[in-house]
């Protein structure tokens, strides 16, 4: 964990409103590992104020990249950054994804709703590297949200789709995809990132099947580094209970763990 | 020549004048990747009340205009999991630790006092009488003069220690309130706490924030924090310790200039994790570029 006051932005891509930016920080790259985050200053000037958490998409040698949507003025402003422009970043930050000790030979699914693909490309490639048998679950409103396919497909990832509007693959929400697969054959392991009503009935799937998930929470945030207590999520260990920090006790929780809002 | 930052609160002697500010810094040691925690004059560890303590729903936090709305609801570990696995930490640090003491009644803050008295390595507590978040109205003591000076007496006759009275910047006449502050005991004062705010979702017509209110700090509070100290420096003989929206040492030049003998960083903090460290180096270079020697000599020098 630490500050680069200049990564320089190497690469920047975008298809429609998603962006692809690479950042040349060793240092940062060195220690990233998959699920963890980026705070990224937006501005010199004092608004936008706070940073904004960007989720590590790969890790390219002495670079990180990072996939993002145009969601808000933050990340609207981070869009306008150009090749050759240096951002401030602090980073990795969080606990990122539990690789656990052996995942040879197992097989787990990765679910991703819309930009919520974004932390499990490098989760992707880490998890074979370690010889896990991956497949990717991508969901998006229409073909045009699932700009990051063809870098999966590319990287040899076995992929399969869904799009609401049935412009592409299957036709439905990616928790359908998830179900009809697990019927096929239920996964060792499930790693899940998108929208907050997708990751909880993926969590409901996962927890009805046993099967373990690990789910990677998105949140506002002050600090991204556990000083400012703003992020938190209801979250159960053997406690009933608590507001627990995304930033810092996560942003990847378990299934089992988490409290839903509305939940008892 | 290096100009001598040295600040001389008289209950407290400080390596600079800069302190991190409640809340905004955690415990410290979340800092410790980011910058020298040595380097700063002092930190004023997170609100603590008794008991742990649960904190608000989210959301917590509304980005505005320069600034910040939180509503954390003073989430804490408590003092005794403070002093066993907090303070140890703290007291390796090499500056001065501060403790801001909360209560949700005057038994409450007299029982914070009392077990942390019996501990080693405090410098002084800070009295939060302000925090606008706890209940919804925003009520606490700092509101008025009356409950300040009897609070503020309590605790100084029980506390072995100097006492800091945070004060609240939601009042018609901040004057009153610091003069009633220095009535009752306090050895100084700090201010400003945040300003009771509102942010709303014009699409759901729902306030942004669980808790509804928040208190808004940063950049954006600045001008408000500076007349206040202004105010408060002029009514009482007590030091005053200037705070809101600081983000650079010029920043902290214009509340010594105010009349703060010392200042605290907050949300800087935030966006910039070496903020408190880095606003030290400026005030220094403001300093030599202007041939001032000492830093205090800039206090309460404001032309009118």
């Amino acid at each position: 964990m630490r500050q680069d006051p200049a990564a320089r932005i190497t690469l920047h891509r975008n298809w429609d409103d998603y962006h692809l930016l690479r950042l040349e920080t060793p240092d940062i790259a060195a220690e990233a590992k998959p699920g963890q985050f980026l705070m990224i200053r937006i501005s010199d000037a004092l608004d936008p104020l706070l940073r904004r958490p960007i989720s590590l998409h790969a890790r390219e040698g002495g670079a990180v990249e990072i996939f993002f949507q145009v969601a808000g003025r933050g990340t609207a402003l981070l869009a306008q950054k150009k090749e050759g422009e240096a951002l401030d970043i602090l980073g990795p930050l969080g606990r990122g994804f539990d690789l656990g000790t052996d995942v040879q030979g197992k097989t787990a699914f990765l679910v991703g709703g819309g930009r919520g693909i974004a932390p499990l490309f490098f989760l992707s490639r880490e998890l074979r590297t370690r010889g896990a048998k991956v497949k990717i679950l991508y969901g998006g409103k229409s073909l045009r949200d699932l700009p990051a396919r063809e870098r999966f497909l590319r990287d040899g990832a076995d992929i399969a789709c869904a799009t609401d509007d049935g412009s592409f693959g299957r036709a439905g929400f990616v928790t359908g995809l998830l179900e009809a697969e697990i019927g096929n054959a239920a996964p060792d392991l499930l790693f899940v990132c998108g929208p907050d009503p997708m990751m909880r009935a993926t969590a409901r799937i996962a927890q009805a099947r046993g099967i373990p998930a690990q789910i990677s929470l998105e949140s506002v945030m002050g600090c991204g580094f556990g000083a400012c207590w703003g992020c938190v999520k209801r979250i159960a260990r053997g406690d009933g209970g608590r507001w627990r920090k995304i930033c810092e006790d996560g942003p990847v929780f378990l299934a089992d763990e988490i409290l839903w809002d509305g939940d008892a | 020549m290096t100009p001598d930052l040295a600040t001389d609160l008289g209950f407290l002697k400080l390596r600079n004048p800069v302190l991190a500010a409640s809340g905004t810094f955690g415990y410290g040691s979340e800092f410790a990747p980011f910058m020298n925690l040595a380097g700063i004059g002092g930190i004023v560890v997170k609100g603590l009340y008794y008991a742990p303590r649960e904190g608000n729903p989210p959301p917590r936090l509304v980005e505005t205009a320069a600034g910040l709305i939180n509503a954390i609801g003073l989430q804490g570990v408590g003092v005794e999991k403070f002093a066993a696995e907090v303070l140890p930490g703290l007291r390796t640090i090499g500056t001065a630790v501060v403790v801001n003491v909360c209560g949700d009644d005057d038994d409450e803050y007299l029982r914070v006092i009392d077990f942390l008295d019996r501990r080693e390595g405090i410098a002084a507590y800070e009295l939060n009488i302000s925090c606008p978040n706890v209940k919804k109205n925003g009520l606490c003591p700092a509101l008025r003069p009356d409950t300040t000076r009897a609070l503020v007496a309590r605790c100084k006759a029980a506390s072995r220690r100097p006492l800091i009275a945070k004060l609240s910047p939601n009042v018609t006449d901040i004057a009153e309130i610091a003069r009633a502050a220095e009535a009752g005991g306090a050895d100084g004062i700090s201010l400003i706490n945040t300003l009771l705010a509102l942010a709303v979702d014009a699409d759901t017509r729902r306030p942004k924030l669980a808790n509804t209110f928040g208190g808004l700090s940063g950049p954006a509070i600045k001008p408000i924090a500076l007349r206040m100290v202004y105010q408060a420096a002029s009514a009482v003989q007590i030091p005053v310790i200037g705070l809101g929206g600081i983000a650079s040492g010029v920043d902290a030049v214009e509340f010594l200039i105010a009349g703060a003998r010392a200042v605290q960083v907050g949300t800087a903090s935030f966006v910039d994790p070496a903020a408190t460290v880095r606003i030290v180096g400026e005030i220094s270079a403001f300093c030599e570029r202007r041939g001032i020697a000492r830093a205090s000599d800039l206090v309460g020098t404001l032309r009118i």
